[in-house]
Parts: C-alpha cells; sequence; structure tokens
C-alpha cells in the first residue's frame, strides 16, 4: 500500500500526454526491434502477442524471458520516458489546455489510435483481439444504460445484438456482395464502405424497435420477472433465426464483405462513448438515474418515467444492434448460436466486473474480461473457474463493480499536471473519499 | 373568491374499503391549509389521490378551473402541485444539487437529440437550469452540501434537499406531507421558518398534512380534520383546537361519570 502510495506521488506529475509519449516509445521498440533483438535475446520464439501470458502458461520455463521482455519492452521505457519527460509534456498539455476541449480531445484520441495500431499491428491476432474488445465496449456501454443507469436486469442483450448484425449483414450481402442466397450485388462494390454506417444505423434502429418489446412490459413489472421476460426475449430472437432458412438458419450466415477494419471501429466505439456520455450526464439522462432510485419520487418531479424507460432500453438496444453488426463484419459469419445465453454472460460479466453506471468502468471491464479471456486461453477448462472467482471477488469487495458511479471528466483527465500540484492531489483526496461514501 | 385548487365530492375506494368518503376543498392562492387527523385516517391518502398517484373513484379535482383528475402523476406536477414525502424519497446515488437540476425536468426544451449530441441548446439551458438550482439551494440554506450525496447528510438538511426539489417545479400549491415528521424541536423551529419563507417568497399556495399541534396551529389559516376518510370538521385553527368532536378523535370519548 505504502509503496503504491509514493509510485503514485512519484508519477503524479506526469500528465495523460506523458503516458501517451512513453507507450508511443514502448510500441516504437517492440515495432523494431521487438522480435530481431529482443525476444530473440531472451530465447522467446516470437514476439508474446499478449504481454507473454500466452507464453508463460504453454512454457513455464519461459517465464523469465517473458517477465523480462515485458520489463524491457513496455515497463522501463513507459515509466522513465513518461517521468523524464514530463517537463516538455506538461507545458505541451497546458497549450492544449488553452484550445476547445473538443479539440484537444481529438489530438488526444489521434496519438491513442496510432500507439493501438501500431501495436496490433504486429500480428493479426492481436488486431482480432483489439476489434473484438472494442466492439465489447460497446456492448458493455450498452447494457450498461440499461442495467447500470437504469437499474433494470435486462438479459436480451445478445438478441439486440443478433437483430443488429442480421438487419446490417443482410442489407451489405444483398447491396454489395454477389451472395449465393442473396444474388448479385444491387450497387457497385465501391459505395459499400461508405454506405456501411446506414447499415450500421440499420441494425441499431432494428435493434431499438425490438427493444420495445421488453420495454412495454417494463412499464408494469420489475426485477426478477422483467428479467425472465428479456431473457425470453432473447430466446425468441435466436429460434426466430434458428427458423428463418432464408437468412441461413441455424447454420449461419457468412461472408460479409470487410467494412470493419480497425480504424471504423475505433471511430464508431468513439461515437458511442461520446454520446453515451453526452446522454448519461445530460438532465434527460440522469432521468434514468432517478427512475432506477424513486420511480414515485421521479413521477412527482414531473419526470416522464415511461418516456424515460422506453429511451433507456431503445438506446441502449440501439448501441447494442450497432455493436452486433460491427460484430457480424469483423468475423464475417454470424450464427444464432453466437447470441445466447453464453453471450449474455459474457456481456453480463464485463458490465458488472466493471462496474455499474459508470462509462469508465465498461471500458475496464470490458478490456480486462476481453483480455483475461484470451490471456487465459492455454488453460482452457481452467479459465471457466478462474474468470468467475475474479468475478465473483469483485462482487464481495466492490458490489457495485470495480469503477462504479464515476464519470469521464475529460478535462481533468488531459490537463497539464506540474502546476499547484499539492490543490490536485487534494482534490483527489477529496475525491476519493466522496466516492468511498458511496462504495456502501 | 376563486379556488386555486378545488376538490368536489371526491371519494375513492380500495377493492370493498372506502378510503376516503366525500371529501371537499378549496384553497385559494397563497392560502396556508392543513390537513390533520389520526395514523389511519387516510390523510397520505387524500395526498395521492389529488397529485395522481391514484385516480379518484368519483369527484372532480380542478387546479385553476382546469380538470387534473385522471392525468397522469407527472402532467400534474408540471401543471403546478409539488410536494414532498412522508419517508424522504430522496434519489439514493445523487448529490443535493442533481435533485434540484431534476426537477427542472419539464422546464427542458431541448429534447433527446441535443442530449445525445450535447447541442449548444442544450448546454445553454442546462446552465440556467443550474444557476437557478445554486440560488434555491442558497434559499434554503443547503449551498454549502451541493456536492455531496444526500445519503451522507444530516436528516433535517434531507428534509430541506426534498422540499428545494419541489419548489424546483414551480408549484402553484406545494403539498407537505409530514415536513417536521421525526425532527428536534430546534430542527421544528427552523422547519416553520423555512415553510414561512417559501410562503412569502414564492407566492405560493400550501397544503399540508401534520401530527404536531403547534405547528399546525402555527402555521395554518384553515384546518381541516380527516377520520376514517371524512372531513368531521374545518374552519380556522381555534375553531378546531376547541371543536368537541377534534378532541374525541385525538384524545378519545371524555368519560362523564
Amino acid at each position: 500500500m505504502e509503496l503504491a502510495r509514493k509510485f503514485k506521488l512519484m508519477f503524479s506529475n506526469v500528465p495523460m500526454l506523458g503516458w501517451f509519449l512513453g507507450t508511443l516509445v514502448a510500441v516504437l521498440i517492440e515495432y523494431y526491434w521487438g522480435y530481431d533483438h529482443i525476444s530473440y535475446y531472451l530465447g522467446l520464439p516470437k514476439i508474446p502477442v499478449l504481454f507473454g501470458a500466452l507464453i508463460m502458461l504453454k512454457e513455464p520455463l519461459m517465464i523469465p524471458g517473458a517477465i523480462g521482455y515485458d520489463l524491457i519492452v513496455y515497463v522501463i521505457p513507459i515509466l522513465l520516458v513518461a517521468k523524464l519527460s514530463a517537463s516538455f509534456t506538461n507545458p505541451l498539455a497546458a497549450v492544449f489546455e488553452r484550445l476547445p476541449l473538443w479539440l484537444s480531445v481529438i489530438i488526444h484520441l489521434v496519438v491513442f489510435y496510432a500507439i493501438l495500431h501500431l501495436w496490433s499491428g504486429i500480428n493479426d491476432y492481436r488486431i482480432l483481439i483489439v476489434k473484438l474488445t472494442l466492439v465489447s465496449i460497446i456492448l458493455t456501454i450498452s447494457i450498461n444504460v440499461i442495467n447500470g443507469y437504469q437499474g433494470e436486469f435486462s438479459c436480451s442483450h445478445p438478441g439486440f445484438m443478433a437483430l443488429g448484425a442480421y438487419t446490417s449483414s443482410i442489407i451489405t450481402l444483398v447491396l454489395f456482395v454477389n451472395d449465393k442466397v442473396f444474388g448479385p450485388a444491387l450497387l457497385p462494390e465501391a459505395f459499400g464502405p461508405w454506405l456501411f454506417p446506414f447499415a450500421l444505423l440499420a441494425g441499431g434502429v432494428a435493434a431499438a424497435l425490438g427493444s420495445l418489446l421488453v420495454a412495454i412490459p417494463s412499464f408494469r413489472t420489475r426485477g426478477d420477472y422483467l428479467a425472465i421476460i428479456s431473457l425470453a426475449f432473447m430466446f425468441i430472437v435466436k429460434s426466430a433465426v434458428e427458423n428463418l432458412d432464408v437468412i441461413g438458419g441455424a447454420r449461419g450466415m457468412g461472408g460479409q464483405p470487410d467494412y470493419a477494419p480497425l480504424p471504423i471501429i475505433f471511430i464508431w466505439t468513439m461515437l458511442c462513448i461520446w454520446v453515451v456520455h453526452n446522454f448519461v450526464t445530460s438532465i434527460l439522462g440522469k432521468a434514468l438515474n432517478t427512475v432506477r432510485d424513486d420511480e414515485a419520487a421521479s413521477e412527482s418531479m414531473t419526470i416522464k418515467t415511461k418516456k424515460t424507460k422506453m429511451t433507456a432500453f431503445m438506446f441502449g438496444a440501439f448501441w447494442a444492434g450497432v455493436g452486433g453488426g460491427l460484430f457480424a463484419h469483423v468475423l464475417a459469419y454470424i450464427n444464432p448460436g453466437m447470441f445466447s445465453i453464453n453471450r449474455l454472460a459474457e456481456i453480463l460479466a464485463m458490465v458488472y466486473f466493471g462496474g455499474l453506471n459508470s462509462i469508465v468502468g465498461s471500458i475496464v471491464g470490458a478490456v480486462t474480461i476481453n483480455v483475461l479471456g484470451e490471456a487465459l486461453r492455454p488453460l482452457e477448462l481452467f479459465k471457466w473457474i478462474i474468470i468467475p472467482l475474479i468475478l465473483i471477488f469483485v462482487m464481495i469487495f466492490r458490489p457495485y463493480g470495480l469503477i462504479s458511479f464515476k464519470e469521464i471528466n475529460a478535462k481533468r483527465l488531459l490537463r497539464a499536471k506540474n502546476k499547484n500540484m499539492d490543490e490536485n492531489i487534494e482534490n483527489d483526496l477529496n475525491k476519493d473519499m466522496v466516492k468511498g461514501k458511496l462504495g456502501v | 373568491m376563486s379556488a386555486l385548487l378545488s376538490v368536489k365530492n371526491m371519494t375513492h375506494y380500495f377493492g370493498g374499503l372506502r378510503a376516503v368518503h366525500n371529501y371537499n376543498l378549496n384553497i385559494a392562492p397563497q392560502q396556508i391549509v392543513g390537513l390533520i387527523g389520526p395514523n389511519g385516517a387516510g390523510k397520505t391518502t387524500v395526498f395521492n389521490l389529488i397529485t395522481g398517484v391514484y385516480t379518484p373513484t368519483q369527484g372532480a379535482i380542478t387546479l385553476e378551473n382546469e380538470n387534473i383528475k385522471g392525468l397522469e402523476t407527472n402532467e400534474i406536477a408540471t401543471k403546478g402541485l409539488g410536494r414532498t414525502f412522508q419517508n424522504l424519497a430522496l434519489w439514493r446515488h445523487m448529490n443535493v444539487l442533481d435533485h434540484i437540476k431534476m426537477a427542472h425536468y419539464s422546464q427542458l426544451t431541448y429534447g433527446l437529440f441535443g442530449a445525445f449530441f450535447n447541442t449548444p441548446t442544450c448546454r445553454r439551458e442546462e446552465a440556467h437550469v443550474e444557476e437557478n438550482s445554486y440560488r434555491l439551494l442558497e434559499l434554503f440554506g443547503i449551498k454549502q452540501h451541493a456536492k455531496q450525496m444526500v445519503t451522507s447528510l444530516p436528516y433535517g438538511a434531507q428534509r430541506r434537499v426534498e422540499m428545494a426539489r419541489a419548489m424546483a417545479t414551480n408549484p402553484k400549491v406545494l403539498f407537505l406531507d409530514e415536513p417536521t415528521a421525526g425532527m428536534t424541536p430546534d430542527e421544528l423551529v427552523q422547519m416553520i421558518k423555512i415553510i414561512r419563507q417559501v410562503h412569502e417568497d414564492f407566492k405560493v399556495a400550501i397544503f399540508l398534512i401534520e401530527h404536531r399541534m403547534k405547528f399546525v396551529m402555527d402555521l395554518c389559516q384553515h384546518i381541516q380534520t380527516l377520520v376514517f376518510g371524512e372531513i368531521i370538521a374545518e374552519g380556522p385553527p381555534e375553531a378546531i383546537q376547541n371543536n368537541p368532536q377534534v378532541i374525541e378523535a385525538y384524545l378519545g370519548k371524555e368519560d362523564l361519570t
């Protein structure tokens, strides 16, 4: 604990830009020397894909090598560069502070994307992991709108996802692909990437309309009963798709064109985060919380609770549909089995692990569960013992999830950290205290 | 004198139980009316019927000569009936400032599109609401708690938050359901002060349920006594205080032997 505090204090003057610079250096080191020099001399067969987790679990003899690799490539350069560069990243961050916030955020995001692109560009496996993680972030945030902000226990998310995935897949297959089932392409293929966003939006709208089947019962019932209804909805969608031979039935549907490269998914994810953040921090969005905490009081305070509930469901389902559409185009194959109880368990695990009522929590949850899921793959069956165990422990110590009831404050996140440092630390402490009271 | 809020012959049944019978009420602008009665008399039910939580079986309710019976609770609230609750009904994951902001819900015009994309209209309206909320907080003496969670506040302050929140909806009639329940004598005196101040500053009519006689006699210009869902006595405080029927309902029949 003491060590962590000292560590925090030591790096308290590093702005976000400094961390980005450190990570960029680390990624460049891996890009240029990772294979030829570092992993070769450490006796590793190739660049460790996920920080060496896979190699360590497969061949315990390689553990020192993998740890050494992590230290040399990631830990030491990031910490060193971040700390040493603080003297010029801080003034730079101060310059950015004077820019409009949106511009500063976009610049940071571009830098972040560059890092992500370089890191995942090392091999295809990493690209796939990053893509699926980004899609998971969309799904987790969207279910957080319903289960966290609105406080219902909805189990229909895979159903919404399926609606979005199938709708957008059908649109792209009919319009841009010479498909066996749907016949020749109706439009020239070159239009595809440009019209793809509309296919995704259509998928989102389909999911939003489908969500009405769950939203309307939610006027009269809550809790366990609504959970059963929403679970039923998920199975209805799954069975319906299984029995529709036009769209492949249980065999599934393949051949979606590759319209979802990393940058596109990244942009959609950021768009999702931005829109959901705007919504949940506005008064209309906070109405979701009031309906969750006390419906009668909300009604008496002029809040339209029925409209609010419908909005929550449709909005959450819309983004689930968009996520489903991206998912279909990442894998280029979908079948009804993908949108069943396993997917539900995964999504619920991500949102409850990460934290209710918080976008940051959702991001953390989605990334952790996804990366853990991949990293522990060599353990095979034990993976499904370890991940639930972690979940149980999180639930014991943090009943609302790791980071709950906390919103992103972009200004605070990106600001320079050299001036009046004491004040900053004090603010942080105060914030922690307020949070501590919350985490009852 | 035309009544601001008027209720005529309101009767309500819960299944076979007659909870309220032939209830009449007239509140003039800026009048303070009290509703007293023993436990289980149906006082809170009367509140819930007028504010639209339940729809009365019979009777008419009008606000400024406009029918409000059968509307949704939020529509009635928007038309100008603000209320507090007997057992505090605060939103436990929200801070004080957000409580007051939320009560401005019906005054927003920016719509979902504005909320999703944080349009200039949305930002302007929210800034306006925030300013107004701080003003209210200051008036109720809880500005220093603005960023605190409501659950961490002392009881008296929570009551104030509830009142401030009700006032944020811009009510014409304010319904207070036992505003001093569970308060210390000190807090009681404070509460009387606050209610007087609200009454003067906002020119609002007040309808309140209360058990403490001192409080009711101090504040109200007109008092109704409700027993088993029926009004047994009505009038100015002095008349009620000495009314034998009221004394009987509260203390039991006087033994004459």
